[in-house]
């Protein structure tokens, strides 16, 4: 019987691989509104895999970040949008034919390449990702590129303020 | 088995190539965004699962870095789309062909 962490694992694994793959390639409905619920799903049960990793409070801004203020964004928008033509529009089949190869191709490199990774220092243990810990590294260590960090984001702010005025002068 | 670095990689590996599927594969703009955010994602379980198995928290401050730049990003992308679709009424990559040579 193997331990309760390791079976969480695979589910949380199977979880976000099989809702990536509902959002990217939904069969049942190509209505941007399910790919944005199957995209949450994915990011909730990748900070499970997270807090699988030790790294809780990268979990609570996954959440946080993602499954509340981008998501949001994101709905925000399809739903301004009301894109509902999709629908109609035929199927290309070389273009998602040779999309699928090339993707095919990589996937197939990345985990014939990633399935024989080891730790350099394999002890065993490991780090613990807490709160405190990180704050300490964050101001101490990496104080600066937090600040330009702020920068990027007001520069954001700015950026999206005149984009979506109605007239540009 | 006991998950190792390893697992962790090969999912992060797949979820990569989901993303690209995503953004190879879908016409419609949206969801070319939302397989870009996949593939960040990938990215930052990469990075979390580097950080835990070589004991070196730098990797999980950095995903706190990537976090917000692609919140940044995701702003930016969504305010041009809704620009866009502004001007041409339209958010389907093949409606989107000035710059065609």
């Amino acid at each position: 019987m193997p331990p309760l962490t390791d079976l969480l694992f695979y589910v949380f694994a199977g979880l976000t691989l099989a809702c990536g793959l509902l959002c990217v390639v939904n069969p049942f409905s190509r209505n941007p509104v399910t790919s944005a619920m199957f995209l949450v799903l994915t990011i909730v049960s990748m900070a499970g895999l997270f807090i699988l990793l030790h790294a809780f409070f990268l979990a609570a801004v996954q959440i946080l970040v993602y499954a509340g203020a981008v998501m949001v964004l994101f709905l925000f928008v399809i739903m301004l949008l009301d894109l509902r033509e999709e629908e109609r529009r035929r199927i290309r089949t070389f273009s998602l034919g040779t999309g699928a190869l090339i993707v095919v191709v990589v996937a197939g490199l990345l985990v014939r390449v990633l399935s024989g990774a080891v730790p350099v220092r394999p002890t065993g243990l490991g780090v613990e990702g807490h709160t405190k810990i990180l704050g300490r590294i964050l101001f101490e260590q990496y104080v600066l590129p937090f600040e330009v960090l702020s920068l990027l984001l007001l520069v954001a702010m700015v950026g999206v303020i005149l984009l979506s005025k109605k007239d540009m002068k | 088995m006991t998950p190792g670095l390893n697992h962790y990689l090969v999912v992060s590996g797949l979820l990569f190539s989901l993303g690209l599927l995503g953004v190879l594969g879908r016409r419609n703009l949206l969801i070319i965004y939302m397989g870009l955010e996949l593939m960040l994602n990938a990215g930052n379980l990469a990075l979390v699962s580097f950080s835990r198995f070589n004991e070196n928290l730098n990797g999980q401050v950095m995903v706190f870095f990537t976090i917000t730049v692609a919140a940044a990003e995701v702003a930016v992308g969504l305010a041009l789309i809704v620009a866009l679709y502004r001007k041409r009424q339209t958010a389907h990559v093949e409606d989107l062909t000035t710059l065609k040579f």
